[in-house]
């Protein structure tokens, strides 16, 4: 019953039109250019996901494939290494699955596993590998246990929740602030804290560089988790929504003897939980992907966070494709899921703040 | 339960004057409406009372003691707005209580105090309810009830019942008068319909422009208006404004020799004989309501228009549009202003609605 439903549903999401009975040109246009949204937006993703697991040699194969494919290869008595097993069209026509002992220019010797006595001389352009979907595992678990994955990951998660908590708290005050009382300067003080989006990182790196040092958190997650606490876009954004509240509301809190403390904490903040779960998501997609602060402050191992800990298979000589690419996919993983059962917040909460 | 004093209350809004000197003593247990057109200051008034707003100049008491610049949640008083203004997120209860828990009330006290109010209220089966969850009518009983359970000082609504379709207000109107009754507290209640200030008021205060145009019981204000604008705005239909040349023997100046306008309720307007009219008037339109009829006139000055008059008549008419009908304006109920529009009263005789 539900299965039908669901399929009912999907069909009526992949088929719905523009009204009228039959296919409009409009209606083919617009699915077209949904189809191009989607292949943008998600082909790199699914790109990433499906190298992931792909081997080095098969990352660096020419022409690339998209599914992790690896040749395969067969132990042949009297060879200590295992041989990559081809499939070769013979002179006669017919079609023999051999393995490769070596290639020797244009000729490949080659030994029937079979029959691993006789060794048989082909053209190199007469085979093609023998080829079978392989998912290179180790890819995830070699890091997971070599590489101190956890303690990044707890880093990760300490600076995004703590981060987090402290932004909401002091946006949400601020934000109270701005949209609450009436005061000489609330304009200028508005236009302030909007002022500041227009100043990127890089040009305030060096002086909040100076102050963390003097402040002595550097190497400390605190030095990742203070600078940004206090953010312009959370403080916008909650005001926005803090003033569509009645102010009848906060008035009748006034008369019902509730001090200024309760009102922000039993009347404004539960009325603004939509506006604060938008704040909530941004900040951990912020916190968690953030990476160029964090890697300016943290210097030692230890208190790398997971960006930044990715970096580090990327050599000044080589890069461990096949790891940073698994590690990108596992650090994505729970900012994806935060996304995908908080979006509905998104989307009604941006509708309401009015910020797009 | 308090008495209020006002001294000299001014409001500005940068240059705009909203309040222009407020002077207003209310004793202790009376219920007093502020009424008055919109824009007239009243809401303003109510929530400097409250203290939402602060004064410009004055000051106010509170059962002697000065509040002047005491914060509205100091001050004790208990407030109803337009919207309710109920807390969305809260039960029936938890907005009930809220008020309680801030003034650090025990629990078993908060919960007998609620319960007692929602009785009263019949809103016991609704106490687990959101706001949302609620009809017009009950949101307005659970504001009432926010308020109730505070016991506070002075109850003030600021025109609770405009949210209200008409049935239920006059249904709603009815319960605050039998809740003043019940509960005795000083209450002051801002509306813009005069049904409301006559049917619950012990004294009604009519504003104008930020000031207090005439303050007194409802029939005091529509036997005796203080001057033409509360002659206008008390009473329905209007009480009819006349230029004082129109009826005979009046014309001369009658006997205070410096009224410039009559006035009579629709209710003092009888037709008579044509020897007895003092003029004849043409009836443009009939109102029957069954048990009383309406006449929309209008008398013949010369002009293009007619001067309106409305006639009120017990029972039903037989007359029709165009009809030409002679009219007699009671003596002992014409109202009488000068030029500048106050009433000219040489008789200590109260000019009574009903003889």
């Amino acid at each position: 019953m539900t299965g039908k439903l669901r399929t009912g549903k999907l069909g009526r999401l992949l088929l719905a039109r523009r009204g009228g009975a039959s296919w409009h040109w409009t209606d083919v246009a617009s699915y077209a250019y949904l189809a191009l949204g989607v292949l943008l937006m998600f082909g790199p993703v699914l790109w990433l996901a499906l190298s992931s697991f792909k081997t080095p040699a098969a990352l660096l194969e020419f022409p690339p494939s998209l599914l992790p494919m690896a040749q395969s290869e067969v132990s042949v008595q009297g060879y200590p290494q295992p041989l990559p097993l081809f499939r070769v069209t013979m002179e006669d026509g017919s079609v023999r699955e051999l393995a490769q002992v070596r290639r020797v220019g244009i000729v490949a010797q080659m030994v029937d596993p079979a029959a691993p006595g006789q060794t048989i001389r082909v053209p190199a352009d007469r085979r093609t590998p023998v080829r079978h979907m392989a998912l290179a595992v180790e890819n995830y678990t070699d890091p997971l246990t070599q590489f101190d994955f956890l303690r990044f990951l707890r880093n990760s998660l300490v600076v995004t929740v703590v981060a987090t908590i402290i932004t909401l708290i002091i946006n949400s005050m601020a934000a109270y602030a701005l949209s609450v009382y009436e005061f000489r300067g609330k304009s200028v003080a508005m236009l302030g804290v909007i002022g500041t989006l227009m100043i990127p990182i890089t040009i305030i790196l060096a002086p909040v560089y100076l102050v963390v040092t003097k402040l002595g958190f550097v190497d400390s997650l605190w030095a990742v988790i203070l600078p940004g606490a206090a953010t312009p876009t959370g403080v916008f954004l909650l005001r926005q929504y803090m003033l569509t509240i009645p102010r009848d509301l906060i008035e009748a809190a006034r008369m019902d003897k509730a001090s200024e403390w309760r009102i922000y904490a039993r009347i404004v903040m539960p009325l603004s939980m939509p506006a604060l779960a938008v704040l909530a998501i941004f900040s951990v997609m912020w916190r968690w992907n953030e990476f160029l602060w964090p890697l300016a402050v943290l210097t030692k191992t230890e208190v790398h966070t997971l960006p930044i800990a990715l970096n580090a298979f990327q050599g000044e000589l080589q890069t461990q494709w096949h790891y940073l690419l698994a590690m990108t996919v596992v650090t994505l993983l729970p900012v994806a899921l935060v996304f995908a059962f908080l979006q509905r917040f998104i989307t009604s909460g941006i509708a309401n703040t009015g910020m797009k | 339960m308090a008495g209020l004093e006002l001294r000299g209350i001014r409001k500005d809004y940068g240059s705009t004057a909203v309040l222009k000197g407020i002077d207003l003593s209310i004793a202790d247990g009376e219920f007093v409406v502020f009424v008055g057109p919109s824009g007239c200051g009243k809401s303003t008034l109510l929530r400097v009372i409250a203290g939402l707003e602060t004064v410009t100049a004055g000051d106010i008491r509170i059962d002697g003691a000065e509040v002047t610049r005491t914060a509205a949640s100091d001050r004790g008083l208990a407030m109803v707005f337009q919207s309710y203004a109920l807390y969305p997120h809260m039960t029936v209860h938890q907005n009930m209580s809220f008020a309680l828990e801030n003034m650090g009330i025990a629990k078993p006290e908060i919960a007998a105090r609620v319960d007692r109010a929602a009785r009263m209220l019949r809103l016991t089966d609704y106490l687990q309810r959101r706001p949302a969850a609620l009809s017009g009518g009950q949101r307005q009983r659970v504001a009432i009830g926010r308020a109730i359970v505070r016991d506070p000082k002075i109850f003030l609504f600021d025109e609770p019942l405009s949210n209200l379709d008409a049935e239920l207000r006059v249904a709603t109107r009815k319960e605050l008068a039998a809740l003043h009754a019940e509960i005795g507290g000083t209450m002051i209640y801002v509306t813009h319909d005069q049904v409301e200030a006559m049917t619950l008021a012990d004294r009604i205060v009519v504003l104008n422009g930020g000031r207090i145009e005439q303050i007194g019981t409802p029939l005091e204000l529509y036997n005796r208006p203080a001057n033409l604008f509360v002659a206008g705005f008390i009473g329905s239909p209007r009480m009819n404004l006349l230029p004082t040349e129109l009826v005979r023997g009046e014309a001369a100046g009658g006997e205070t020799g410096r009224a410039a306008t009559l006035g009579i309720r629709p209710e003092h307007v009888e037709p008579c004989g044509e020897a007895d009219a003092d003029l004849t008037v043409r009836v443009d339109l009939v109102e029957q309501l069954g048990g009383e009829t309406f006449l929309y006139t209008s008398a013949n000055t010369g002009g293009p228009n007619g001067l309106p008059l409305t006639i009120r008549c017990d029972g039903q008419s037989r007359l029709a549009r165009g009809d030409l009908l002679p009219v007699r304006l009671r003596r002992d109920h014409l109202h009488r202003f000068d030029a500048a529009g106050l009433a000219c009263r040489p008789d200590p005789l109260p000019a009574r609605s009903h003889s």
